[in-house]
């Protein structure tokens, strides 16, 4: 069971939380022209590290904000969490 | 190479089966070969075997980094089934099928395939409907398929809750009776003996650890026990796709995640047929040895480590008690996870890459291990003919650019939402 420490609420178990994938995905700016492959960037290209991961959990069945977590995806271990708008 | 049969049997118990051939050898890697496969799973040997023999390649290695098989072939649930809806994902699984049926023979090593065939439950009247259309779609593709009524389940599945207390009442379900299960070690060690004998280096302990590419085109490829000159290289990693990808500098809509499967002790005779939850995603059957072989949800977040977490196997179990309420008195015997290569749409990509000589075969999702055949078969053709074949012609890298996706689920780029 991971323990993860909601920016908002503390530390709380993996059940309740969602998680949310790769936090450093950008949606490209609107009325911006873009190319397709930018688009397709977006939407469907991930970054698949083994190690260290940052990345977006929604606490659901809780406060309901979503954040970012930096965790490790060989270990499970999460370093650090935190709220959207602070640097991880 | 000594052929298994009865014969051989008999005559090697004279001599307490002290004098059996090594199934395959143990070679030291050569300087250079025509064709590299990387990861010494069901999918890369059986690409190696249909290289040697459909394609005649017999100068091929396979570098496999921990041991042959110890990977997802060695981790799954060993389902077999082609109920698929797209054209795509359904000729292609179907074709996969019609090897299975042969592949003990063929091998000459006993896969125990076992069409026992695979039952979807459907709990309400909507469900039973795209059921009914997915069925169509895949007898209009000569796939088997056969919607059953639920009279008709209470008499081959006795055990599943047909009460009226059930929280997801059975309506009804779709069977694909070929579908079933197979021994998945056998399936890597039938293909790793085969390839073995036609001249193919099966090099285990070997990881690769980088590619020398000039011009754009593959020379050779770094491992931990040297170098080696290759002109053609196959990536059949699976779950560690993205980090020899990250090598040659290229991203890919892939993730990994971890799936879990378990098996209960052993009981006597419960279950005939490979049976799917339709409230939730939960799937189980009964192996030769009795025990249930059970199996549903990916954790829900990147992974690379090949174990799960609890709460998880909790949520899968509680849907397994809910469609066999009897599940619930049997103790757990062994859980392990395994890392898939998540796809974007959730259909496999096998195709050439912008690299010459790089090519491609991942993002199996669940679904690897009834692909091993066709996968193989598909992959070696693409490999030896430099295109791909009409079978595999949709599982481009490029579809998430021009937009040919193959989403059969429909659930869009979340692929941990099971």
């Amino acid at each position: 069971m991971l323990e993860i420490k909601c920016p908002y609420c503390g530390k709380r178990s993996q059940n309740e939380f969602s998680y949310g994938g790769d936090a450093n995905i950008k949606r490209p700016e609107l009325g911006k022209e873009i190319s397709d492959s930018e688009w397709d960037n977006f939407v469907y290209f991930r970054k698949n590290p083994r190690g260290k991961h940052s990345e977006l959990w929604h606490h659901v069945a809780g406060c309901r904000q979503w954040f970012k977590v930096s965790r490790d995806t060989s270990t499970h271990e999460i370093f650090k969490t935190s709220k959207l708008n602070e640097e991880l | 190479m000594q052929k298994y049969s009865i014969f051989s049997l008999i005559k090697n118990a004279f001599t307490n089966h002290q004098n059996w051939e090594v199934a395959w050898k143990d070679p030291v890697p050569k300087k250079e070969y025509d064709i590299v496969i990387v990861g010494g799973g069901g999918h890369g040997l059986a690409t190696a075997y249909y290289l040697a023999k459909e394609h005649k390649i017999t100068n091929v290695a396979i570098l496999e980094k921990g041991w042959i098989g110890g990977g997802n072939v060695g981790r799954n649930t060993t389902i077999l089934r082609s109920n698929y809806m797209w054209d795509a994902n359904g000729l292609f699984y179907e074709y996969g099928m019609k090897l299975w049926e042969n592949l003990s023979q063929e091998l000459n090593y006993n896969v125990m395939y076992s069409p026992r065939g695979i039952i979807n439950l459907a709990h309400s009247d909507a469900q039973l409907n795209t059921y009914s259309r997915r069925g169509n779609s895949m007898r209009l593709n000569g796939i088997d398929a056969k919607m059953l009524g639920r009279e008709e389940l209470k008499k081959i599945i006795p055990f599943a809750d047909f009460t009226s207390s059930a929280r997801f009442p059975i309506f009804g379900g779709l069977m694909q009776p070929r579908g079933g299960t197979a021994r998945h070690d056998a399936v890597a060690w039938g293909y790793a003996r085969q390839a073995d004998s036609m001249g193919v280096d099966i090099i285990q302990h070997c990881e690769v650890t980088g590619f020398d590419i000039v011009n754009g085109k593959l020379q050779g490829v770094q491992t931990s026990r040297g170098n080696i000159k290759t002109k053609k290289i196959g990536l059949c990693v699976a779950g560690s796709t993205s980090l020899l990808a990250e090598k040659l500098n290229m991203k890919l809509p892939i993730e990994s995640h971890v799936l879990q499967a378990c098996v209960s002790e052993p009981v006597k005779p419960f279950l005939d047929h490979v049976v799917t939850f339709g409230a939730g995603h939960f799937y189980c059957s009964q192996s030769d040895k009795g025990e249930m072989v059970m199996g549903g949800d990916l954790d829900g977040y990147n992974s690379y480590a090949q174990r799960g977490n609890l709460p998880t196997l909790q949520h899968v179990l509680s849907e397994g008690v809910a469609m066999f309420p009897n599940l619930s008195r049997l103790k757990m015997l062994r859980t392990w996870g395994g890392i898939m290569d998540m796809s974007m749409d959730g259909s496999p990509i096998i195709d050439k890459t912008h690299i010459e000589g790089v090519y491609l075969n991942c993002g199996w999702c669940y679904g690897g291990f009834k692909a091993t055949p066709v996968s193989g078969w598909t992959f070696a053709y693409t490999i030896a003919q430099d295109r791909a074949h009409e079978l595999n012609s949709k599982f481009k890298l490029n579809r998430f650019n021009t937009g040919h996706l193959i989403d059969e689920k429909g659930v869009g780029t979340k692929t941990w939402i099971g």
